[in-house]
C-alpha cells in the first residue's frame, strides 16, 4: 500500500516534469498566426462594407431615377395658337377678363359653357382662373414629346434641333413635373392639367381611419397578451398566429377585406346605417373599407411591437407599484404603459408607413383609379396615391410616367413627414419620463 | 424549532407551519416566527435559503411569480393573510416594501411619493404628505429644492431613501426590506441603518440581509435560516431569537458557525 503510494507520487512528479517541458515547447504558438486573424477579421469587413455600399448605391439609384423623371425638356403644342386669339391686336395674356369670358362664350358650345357656369358663375370666379380655363378648354396645350432630366442635361442642344424639326409649331420648354398645379390639381385625362389632390386627400382619409382602428385595438391586444393573459396552449396558439399573420401578404388581406368589408358589412361600410343614400358609393367600395382592411394588415405589427416595448418595461417599476399595494390596472396606466409608449410609437410608425404604400389591397377591394372629386367623408369613393402612380406609369406615353415620377416625389415627403411627426411626437412622450 | 419570548399582544406578524413552493419545488418549509411590533426583525443565512421568499410571503408577493403557493398561514393582525377573502392589494398596502435595488419610478420626485397615497385616494394635503414622508426618510432636505426632478436623477443611496419615503407614504404597519443596503457604499448604508433605528418608532421592520454586522447593529431580533436535508433541499428557519443571543450564544451550531465565519 505504501510503496504503491510511493510509486504514484514519482508518478506525478513526472508528469509534472513532463507538463513543464510541453509548456516550453508550447502547443500555442504565441501571436504567429495573429496576422492571419487579423486578415480575416479585415476580409470580413470588407464584405459588410461592401454590403452597406450596394444598399446605398441601391437607394442612390432610386432618387436619380426618380428625380431624372421628375424634371426635363417638354415640347407643347397648342390646339389653337394663342396669338390666333388675338383681339384687335391685344395677346391673349393681357386680355381682360370679359374679353376672355366672351370668347370662351364664342368658343365653347353653348351646354359646355352653361355647365362651367353652373359649377361656378363666371362673375365670381377670377381673371387668373377664366384665363386657365381659356387655355385648358380653347388652347388645350398638346405634351408632344418629353424627355428625362439627363438627357435634358447633356443633349440639349440635340433635343431642340428634333423639336425644331419634327414639330415645328411647338414650344420647348425645361419645367419640373411636380409644381403646386401637380399638387393641387385633381386626376384628370389631360397630363397637363392632372394632379394628385384627389390622391393625397385619399391616402390621408384611408390612414386616418386606419391608425384609428389599428392602433387602440393592436395597443389593447398587446397589453391583454403579456399583462393578462396566462401563458397556456391557448396562448401561445394566438401568439403565433400574430406572428404568422405579419407575414402574410397583404393582397391576401385585400381578399378579406372584399369579402368582409366591402360585401358582408356594406351595409355599414356604404354609410347605408347612417341613412346616407348616394348612388355612387353604396356598394361598400370606400374609404372606411380601405382604411379598416390595412388596419387589419397592420394590426399584427402593431401587436407585436407594442408587446416588445410592453416587455421591455423592467419587472422591478411593476413590482414597485405592486409593493405600494397598487391594483394589476394602476401599475399597467401609471408606470408599464407610460414607459413602453415611445416603443409602442415607434412600431405604429413602421406599421403606417407600411400601410401608406400599400397598393394591391386597395386594388383588390376596389379602390377608384379615375376619380377627379375629393373624399369627403368616410363614405366616399377614393383612390391613394400608390394607386395613382400605379395607374399612371401603366399608361404608354411619357408624359404619364413623368406625372408618376412627381406623385412619387410627393409620396415619399408624405411619407417622411408623417414619420417625422411620429418621432417628434414619441420623442416628446420619451422625454416626459 | 424556534424559541420565541415575545409578549403575545405584541405580535403583529405570525407564521404558523408556513411552506412556500415554485410549483412542485419546495423552498421554504415549516417556519413558525412572531414579529414584534416596533421592532427590527433580521432574516439572515446563506444565499439560496429561501430568505427573501419567506420576506415576500409576508405580503403576498410571491404571487407575482406564477406558480407560487404556501401551505401554513401567516398571520397579520389576528388575520390570515391568504384567507381567500383577504385581498393582496389590500395586504400589500398595510406591508410596504423596500427592494434589493432601488427602483424609483421614472417620475418626479414628488409623484414618486405622491403616487402611492393618490391610487388609494388619499384626501389630505399631498404637499405636506410628500414633505413628512420625505422627512422621515431623512431625505428632505437634499431634494426640498429639487423635487420636480427625476427621482432617477439622485444617487443610489438617496434613491434607496426616496423608495422608503415611497413606501413611509401610504402608511403602512409594517415595511419589509430586501437588503436595502446591499448596492450602497458604507456611507449610504449607514445612513440607511441610522434611518431604520428612526423609523421603528412607528413601524414594524424586518429586514433581509447578508451583511452579519449590520443585522447585529440594527435589529433587535434575529432568525437564522438554512437549507436542511430532506429529500429536496428546502430552506427553513433553524433559530429565532433576540440578535444579541444570536450573535453572542446561539444555541444551535449551524448558527454559530455562520455567525462567527466558520459557515461552509
Amino acid at each position: 500500500m505504501k510503496a504503491q503510494g510511493k510509486e504514484n507520487k514519482e508518478k506525478a512528479i513526472e508528469n509534472n516534469i513532463e507538463g513543464k517541458e510541453s509548456k516550453a515547447t508550447s502547443l500555442y504558438s504565441p501571436f504567429s498566426n495573429l496576422s492571419t486573424r487579423k486578415r480575416s477579421g479585415r476580409i470580413w469587413q470588407l464584405v459588410f462594407l461592401s454590403a452597406t455600399s450596394v444598399g446605398i448605391l441601391a437607394l442612390m439609384a432610386l432618387l436619380f431615377n426618380i428625380l431624372d423623371s421628375t424634371f426635363g425638356y417638354v415640347a407643347y403644342e397648342a390646339k389653337v395658337a394663342p396669338t390666333s386669339l388675338s383681339v384687335d391686336g391685344v395677346v391673349l395674356e393681357d386680355q381682360t377678363k370679359t374679353q376672355l369670358v366672351a370668347l370662351l362664350q364664342n368658343t365653347l358650345s353653348r351646354g359646355a359653357f352653361n355647365k362651367l357656369n353652373n359649377e361656378k358663375s363666371f362673375e365670381s370666379r377670377s381673371r387668373a382662373e377664366v384665363s386657365a380655363l381659356v387655355i385648358e378648354r380653347i388652347v388645350k396645350y398638346q405634351v408632344v414629346d418629353s424627355w428625362p432630366l439627363w438627357e435634358s442635361l447633356t443633349r440639349s442642344a440635340e433635343i431642340k434641333a428634333t423639336v425644331a424639326a419634327e414639330y415645328p409649331l411647338a414650344e420647348l420648354k425645361f419645367v419640373s413635373w411636380l409644381t403646386a398645379g401637380t399638387i393641387s390639381h385633381p386626376q384628370s385625362s389631360e397630363v397637363v392639367t392632372a394632379g394628385i389632390r384627389t390622391a393625397i386627400l385619399g391616402s390621408l382619409w384611408t390612414i386616418l381611419i386606419t391608425i384609428l382602428f389599428a392602433f387602440p385595438l393592436g395597443v389593447g391586444a398587446a397589453i391583454y397578451l403579456e399583462e393578462y393573459a396566462v401563458g397556456n396552449w391557448l396562448s401561445r396558439l394566438i401568439q403565433t398566429n400574430i406572428n404568422n399573420l405579419a407575414g402574410v401578404p397583404s393582397i391576401i388581406y385585400g381578399i378579406l377585406g372584399l369579402a368582409i368589408f366591402v360585401r358582408a358589412l356594406e351595409k355599414l361600410t356604404s354609410g347605408a346605417v347612417f341613412g346616407l343614400v348616394d348612388p355612387t358609393t353604396a356598394n361598400g367600395r370606400t374609404v372606411l373599407s380601405a382604411g379598416l382592411t390595412l388596419g387589419l394588415l397592420v394590426l399584427p405589427i402593431i401587436i407585436i411591437n407594442a408587446q416588445e416595448a410592453i416587455r421591455a418595461v423592467p419587472q422591478s417599476l411593476r413590482k414597485a407599484g405592486y409593493g405600494l399595494g397598487a391594483t394589476k390596472w394602476q401599475v399597467i396606466w401609471s408606470h408599464v404603459l407610460p414607459n413602453a409608449l415611445p416603443g409602442i410609437l415607434t412600431g405604429t410608425i413602421l406599421a403606417v408607413s407600411r400601410a401608406i404604400g400599400e397598393t394591391a389591397p386597395l386594388v383588390v377591394i376596389g379602390a377608384s383609379t379615375a376619380i377627379s372629386f375629393d373624399p369627403s367623408s368616410p363614405f366616399s369613393k377614393f383612390t391613394t396615391l400608390p394607386i395613382q402612380i400605379y395607374q399612371w406609369t401603366a399608361r404608354p406615353q411619357d408624359e404619364w410616367r413623368h406625372l408618376a415620377a412627381a406623385a412619387i416625389v410627393v409620396l415619399l415627403a408624405l411619407l417622411l413627414s408623417l414619420n417625422a411627426s411620429a418621432i417628434l411626437l414619441r420623442n416628446r412622450f420619451a422625454r416626459k419620463n | 424549532m424556534s424559541t420565541d419570548s415575545a409578549p403575545e399582544n405584541n405580535v403583529v406578524l405570525e407564521t404558523r407551519n408556513l411552506d412556500i413552493f415554485y410549483g412542485d419545488f419546495l423552498a421554504v418549509t415549516g417556519v413558525n416566527i412572531k414579529i414584534p411590533r416596533h421592532k427590527i426583525t433580521a432574516i439572515i443565512g446563506p444565499s439560496g435559503c429561501g430568505k427573501t421568499t419567506l420576506l415576500r410571503a409576508f405580503n403576498r408577493m410571491n404571487e407575482l411569480v406564477p406558480g407560487t403557493y404556501i401551505r401554513g398561514e401567516v398571520v397579520f393582525d389576528g388575520q390570515n393573510l391568504y384567507e381567500k377573502t383577504v385581498d393582496p392589494v389590500e395586504v400589500r398596502f398595510r406591508i410596504g416594501m423596500v427592494f434589493q435595488k432601488a427602483n424609483p419610478f421614472p417620475k418626479s420626485i414628488y409623484e414618486n411619493v405622491a403616487w402611492g397615497a393618490r391610487i388609494h385616494g388619499y384626501k389630505g394635503d399631498m404637499d405636506e404628505l410628500v414633505e413628512s414622508s420625505l422627512r422621515q426618510a431623512a431625505l428632505w432636505d437634499e431634494v426640498k429644492d429639487i423635487l420636480k426632478q427625476s427621482g432617477l436623477s439622485l444617487s443610489g443611496g438617496q434613491q434607496q431613501r426616496l423608495c422608503i419615503a415611497r413606501a413611509i407614504a401610504v402608511q403602512p404597519e409594517v415595511i419589509l426590506m430586501d437588503e436595502p443596503a446591499s448596492a450602497l457604499d458604507p456611507i449610504a448604508t449607514l445612513r440607511i441603518e441610522e434611518l431604520m433605528q428612526e423609523l421603528k418608532k412607528d413601524y414594524t421592520i424586518v429586514i433581509v440581509t447578508h451583511n452579519m454586522q449590520q443585522a447585529a447593529r440594527v435589529s433587535d431580533r434575529t432568525a437564522m435560516m438554512m437549507l436542511v436535508n430532506g429529500g429536496v433541499r428546502s430552506g427553513t428557519v433553524i433559530e429565532y431569537d433576540d440578535t444579541n443571543v444570536i450573535f453572542t450564544r446561539p444555541k444551535d451550531r449551524r448558527t454559530e458557525d455562520y455567525v462567527t465565519g466558520r459557515f461552509g
